[in-house]
């Protein structure tokens, strides 16, 4: 499916929805001719996005949720974040579309058409949590550099799809693989053809894991185009920037991947603590592997005015990239005191939990209901930013929301 | 007479000539109004629908300044404005620049690398102007270890 002709029809039904009965003859609009909606590219049309998600840039597109937007337990497509290095393909063609094995150490180089794919591999579902690395940036003080997201780059999806395992084993690879690195559709910035936005990767022990996908589907549904259609490397629980979309190749490595933001700053922190706003040499950086428990309330939205007497239910998700989270809290004086609160198993295995409560205030005046959650390992969440770090990655400080009682 | 009538015809000829000339210059003529009107010969083809929407009128001015505003960009109207315009949003958006904080050491550091990773030209006598106006117009600001909770927005739960 050409690109032109995909965003057409998914442009002629957002209009449809718009105006609220089909529009006559549309299907005779021209090819060449765009609505004007296309002219001025409305993002909430574009990528059927809810219009309280926030466009933080529009050109790579980077768009995020807000905290009380991510409140359904498997995260919908129209509270989905983008998070885009580059320009998203123009010509996605499914038929001729490919995805090839190859690097230092595979065997030998494999070519596998999406039909194949998905005939020749059992497929799986996993909920899985996407986070961005560089989720709540915007806290870090001296102010990191790139999109300054808040609280909403995170998201956690149904994803359907063949284990990369599986198809890694099917093409063969040697006992020098130490890294797998992805290449993708998506165009540079500059529309220089030797550039790539973006081609990072992970270590094999975590490209062999069960939840490890070439995934096909999000939600039940084809990838919206946003999020990777056709075919997407989906790593719950790292960095998002792993899960590579338009995924055309994957490169067996018997090195750490060198890729397009592998190297430099980009998704790397110190190695060792530093003060806010030093210097670090790129030798002193190191890459970002599982991302670090992290929790939101998102229910209710901040600014909630309750009347004294009333108890107020909250609830949200948790969540510890590789690990679970095993206890979760809440306090509503700044934590001088904390509660515990009754937080669920994950569906599986990188899936954020669940937790709600049921909280008395007691007496009148201005609250802040923050939320801490601790992983397996006993990990807690800081109330302070944490290390920072030269691109203000993995600030997973408690979340919080006001509350008035009057 | 024989020269008479050579004159004659050879008249005849260039006002032949000439007619054929003035009815190819009408129809010509014709044919660029019309494609100027109907780039797309959509007469001849089938008919198109009625757009239901309006039409934007064309941008009057390019680099129109609305309340101190640039308001193709959304950068403020201030010294040095065009330079960033032109050199600092042909690849990525405004966006991207009006989001960040930085002083014009880490400015600098940037510009570097996007001429060395991302193909930014050598911006020349422009790098001190655009710096400027970042540092300027986008200062950063002192956020500590955690801010307070801002621009709350109040309501009723109902329950």
């Amino acid at each position: 499916m050409k690109r032109r002709h995909f965003i057409s029809r998914t442009a002629l039904s957002s209009l449809t929805a718009l105006v609220g009965a089909d529009i006559v003859f549309g299907a005779l609009i021209p090819d060449g001719y765009t609505p004007l909606l296309m002219q001025d590219p409305d993002p909430f049309t574009l990528f059927k996005k809810d219009k309280g998600m926030v466009v933080l840039n529009d050109k790579p597109w980077n768009i995020e949720a807000k905290a009380h937007l991510l409140d359904d337990d498997i995260t919908p497509n129209k509270y989905m974040f983008i998070r885009n290095n580059g320009l998203i393909p123009e010509d996605i063609d499914v038929s001729t579309w490919t995805l090839t094995i190859d690097g230092e150490a595979v065997k030998t180089k494999k070519t596998y058409t999406l039909a194949e794919l998905k005939s020749k591999f059992q497929s799986h579902t996993y909920q899985l949590t996407l986070e961005c690395g560089g989720n709540g940036r915007s806290e870090f003080d001296p102010p990191a550099k790139g999109n300054q997201w808040t609280v909403g780059a995170v998201s956690c999806a149904t994803w359907t799809g063949v284990r990369l395992r599986d198809v890694l084993e099917d093409a063969g690879f040697t006992n020098k693989a130490v890294y797998i690195g992805f290449h993708a559709a998506d165009v540079h910035l500059s529309r220089d053809p030797e550039k790539e936005p973006i081609s990072r990767g992970a270590p094999m022990a975590k490209a062999l894991q069960d939840e490890t996908l070439i995934a096909f589907k999000m939600n039940g549904q084809d990838i919206p185009l946003a999020h990777g259609y056709p075919l997407r490397l989906v790593a719950g629980g790292w960095p998002a920037s792993v899960s590579g979309k338009w995924l055309q190749r994957i490169s067996v490595r018997d090195r750490i991947h060198d890729g397009t933001k592998m190297t430099g700053d980009a998704y790397r922190v110190p190695c060792n603590p530093v003060a806010p706003g030093e210097k670090v040499k790129d030798e002193d950086m190191c890459i970002i592997e599982s991302m670090p428990v992290k929790s939101l309330i998102t229910y209710p939205q901040s600014g909630a005015m309750i009347k004294d007497g009333q108890k107020l239910n909250i609830r949200g998700h948790a969540w510890a990239g590789e690990l679970e989270v095993k206890k979760m809290e809440y306090s509503i004086d700044f934590g001088a005191t904390w509660q515990n609160c009754p937080i669920a198993k994950p569906k599986n295995r990188l899936a954020w939990q669940n937790f709600n409560a049921s909280i008395a205030f007691p007496k009148k005046g201005y609250y802040e209901v923050w939320a801490r959650a601790t992983d397996a390992n006993g990990t807690s969440q800081p109330m302070l930013l944490p290390g920072w770090n030269p691109k203000g990655y993995l600030n997973n400080a408690c979340h919080r929301i006001a509350i008035k009682v009057s | 007479m024989e020269e008479h009538d050579k004159f004659k015809s050879q008249i005849r000829s260039i006002y032949r000539l000439l007619t054929t000339l003035m009815v190819l210059f009408g129809i010509t003529a014709l044919a660029v109004v019309y494609l100027i009107s109907d780039p797309t010969l959509s007469f001849f083809k089938e008919p198109t629908p009625v757009e239901e929407y309006a039409v934007v009128p064309s941008e009057d001015d390019f680099d129109k300044i609305e309340n101190g505003i640039h308001v193709r960009t959304g950068f403020k109207d201030s010294e040095g404005l065009m330079a960033v315009v032109n050199n600092c949003t042909n690849c990525h958006s405004a966006q991207l620049v009006i989001q960040n904080r930085m002083n014009a050491e880490r400015w600098k550091a940037t510009i570097l690398w996007m001429q060395e990773t991302q193909n930014l030209w050598d911006l020349g006598k422009n790098e001190d102007i655009i710096v400027n106006y970042l540092v300027t117009n986008y200062p950063p600001q002192k956020k500590g270890r955690r801010e307070i909770l801002r621009d709350i927005s109040w309501y009723d739960l109902k329950e």
